[in-house]
């Protein structure tokens, strides 16, 4: 997206095409008010309506400290397992030739097209209780973490594999017949080119696995302080009619995911600036 | 020593193990007591109206979205103004809320304890537990795929064509309509897949506003959920592979509409 925007073409002047007009700008703002600036200003207002003390109070109880503190390490290391298979797959992809490349790449993409609770009940058929692989993930962190990498593998993949497509192999290769080790290669060559990449996937990627729901929620057996994510605790204190403490973990939520997206906002100014 | 030979089977291991084989797991499953009972399954009138449920939401949203991903599109290409970046990031809000946050969101503005919620009851309007909630959860969840698709494609295509067509006589929607939307026609349709196949998907905020009422407020996705549960193996991995199938059909258009775009 950033690419695009260096190649964008000055403003036209006395705008006559269509999208010169306040009209359709006031429009768009509104329909994005309504849908979702409102309703997630109402999450908030609720959140903190009773005051900072009964908040703290909401977002912090023993349950929810393990669901939030659960979310976000396991969300760290599913992170970090994408930054690697992600990386690796995308090498291979780039720079491997084999049949049924093509096929595996748009396999890639599935994930985001498999409807959350489908890919639950996917993972249920092979990791579950009646594994013919005779591995049984169902009820573990484990589970949580496969099914978070499931969901999540498509965003360093696809983050990397533009970056390394314009990357010439010359460049590799004349470091390897000056006698570079292909680690050293990889590590001196490829990784500094790769890296706002690698970051741009791995922050979509955790902002994607703190607040993932619907493939979890079967994998994981929702249970209390052991498998229980913050999305699903969330659900459940809704369902047990407590709006009050569900929308105090999900400030906490919405903030996390906020703060790495702003994150990503500045990783991708800081690439536009090196493409210009 | 990494040889290439090794990567690749790392790679493709991995993808194996993640990927592709539970896939092929849930099919060998669905199918391990034949045919008969999986079509006895999805073919129930609460699987039915479930699918039917699910095809009604869909086809509400995403001409809804697409008509304002164009908008905001052209805004977002073609106008300057203080506030644009946060335009930008806002649209991106949805990629990164919790779509359990944006079905308790629904819930606190329009549920019955909120002022608006219980003023619209009395008069008869329930959005909650009902279609409308539904909708709107899906309006939120599958807002941005039209809009991040359509902008880049409308900033290379510029104004200038449209300015020709302007100049020739022509008004400014038809200039729009006839001149640019064909130039962008292959950007649309990529963006209408991908919130096609969100909007089908679609299961955490639509698990909390829609009191899943089997027969009434069931989509495809909470069936799943809902005969998974209760043992009905034979319902939930039909259903689930019929939603399996929509998103493979979807992965090809993508791939195919991917390739046309290169050309």
């Amino acid at each position: 997206m950033g690419v695009d925007a260096a190649r964008a073409r000055p403003a036209a002047r006395p705008l006559r095409a269509a999208g010169g007009g306040g009209l359709l700008r006031g429009l768009v703002t509104t329909y994005l008010s309504l849908l979702v600036l409102i309703p997630l200003a109402a999450v908030v207002w609720r959140a903190s309506s009773d005051g900072a003390a009964s908040f703290w109070r909401a977002a912090t109880t023993p349950q929810a400290l393990a669901a939030l503190r659960l979310t976000f390490f396991i969300s760290l290391a599913v992170v970090a397992v994408n930054v690697v298979a992600g990386t690796l797959i995308a090498w291979v992809l780039v720079r491997d030739e084999f049949p049924g490349k093509r096929l595996v790449n748009s396999l890639i993409d599935l994930p985001f097209a498999l409807p959350t609770i489908v890919a639950g009940v996917t993972l249920l058929a092979l990791y579950g209780p009646r594994s013919p692989l005779g591995l049984n993930l169902a009820y573990t962190r484990a589970g949580v973490l496969l099914a978070l990498a499931f969901e999540t593998l498509p965003f360093v993949v696809r983050a990397v594999q533009p970056v390394l497509l314009t990357i010439e192999p010359d460049a590799e290769e004349a470091a390897r017949s000056l006698g570079a080790r292909p680690l050293t290669t990889f590590r001196r060559i490829l990784l500094p080119a790769m890296t706002p990449a690698i970051l741009a996937g791995a922050a979509l990627a955790f902002a994607r696995a703190i607040g993932e729901f619907g493939s979890v929620v079967l994998l994981s057996g929702n249970i209390p302080y052991r498998t229980e994510v913050a999305a699903v605790h969330v659900f459940t204190l809704v369902q047990s009619d407590d709006p009050g403490g569900a929308a105090a973990v999900s400030v906490v939520l919405l903030v996390l995911s906020l703060l790495v997206l702003a994150a990503l906002n500045l990783i991708q100014r800081r690439r536009t600036r090196h493409a210009e | 020593m990494l040889s290439k030979l090794t990567l690749r089977t790392v790679a493709l291991g991995y993808l194996a193990m993640v990927l592709v084989l539970p896939v092929g797991a849930i099919v060998w499953r669905t199918f391990s007591n034949g045919l008969a009972p999986v079509w006895q399954a999805v073919t129930t009138p609460d699987a039915l109206h479930a699918f039917w449920l699910t095809i009604l939401i869909t086809a509400i949203v995403v001409p809804l979205n697409t008509v304002f991903g164009v908008a905001c599109g052209v805004v977002l290409a073609r106008q300057h103004f203080p506030g644009k970046r946060l335009l930008d990031s806002v649209i991106n809000l949805p990629f990164a809320v919790s779509p359990v946050v944006v079905g308790l969101a629904l819930v606190l503005v329009y549920g019955q304890t909120g002022r608006l919620g219980s003023w619209l009851a009395e008069r008869g309007v329930q959005i909650i537990f009902a279609l409308p909630g539904m909708v709107l959860a899906t309006l939120f969840i599958s807002l941005p795929y039209v809009v991040r698709e359509v902008t880049p494609v409308l900033r290379e295509v510029g104004v200038e064509q449209e300015e020709a067509a302007r100049t020739l006589g022509a008004t400014r929607l038809s200039a729009f309509l006839r001149v640019t939307l064909p130039a962008i026609r292959w950007g649309v349709t990529y963006g209408v897949v991908l919130t096609t196949a969100r909007a089908l998907g679609e299961f955490g905020a639509v698990a909390i506003v829609s009191g899943r009422l089997a027969g009434q407020t069931e989509t495809l996705t909470l069936f799943v959920e809902n005969h998974f549960e209760s043992f009905d193996q034979a319902g939930a991995y039909g259903a689930a592979l019929a939603l399996a199938a929509l998103a493979l059909l979807t992965l090809l258009t993508m791939t195919g509409l991917r390739r046309r775009e290169g050309h």
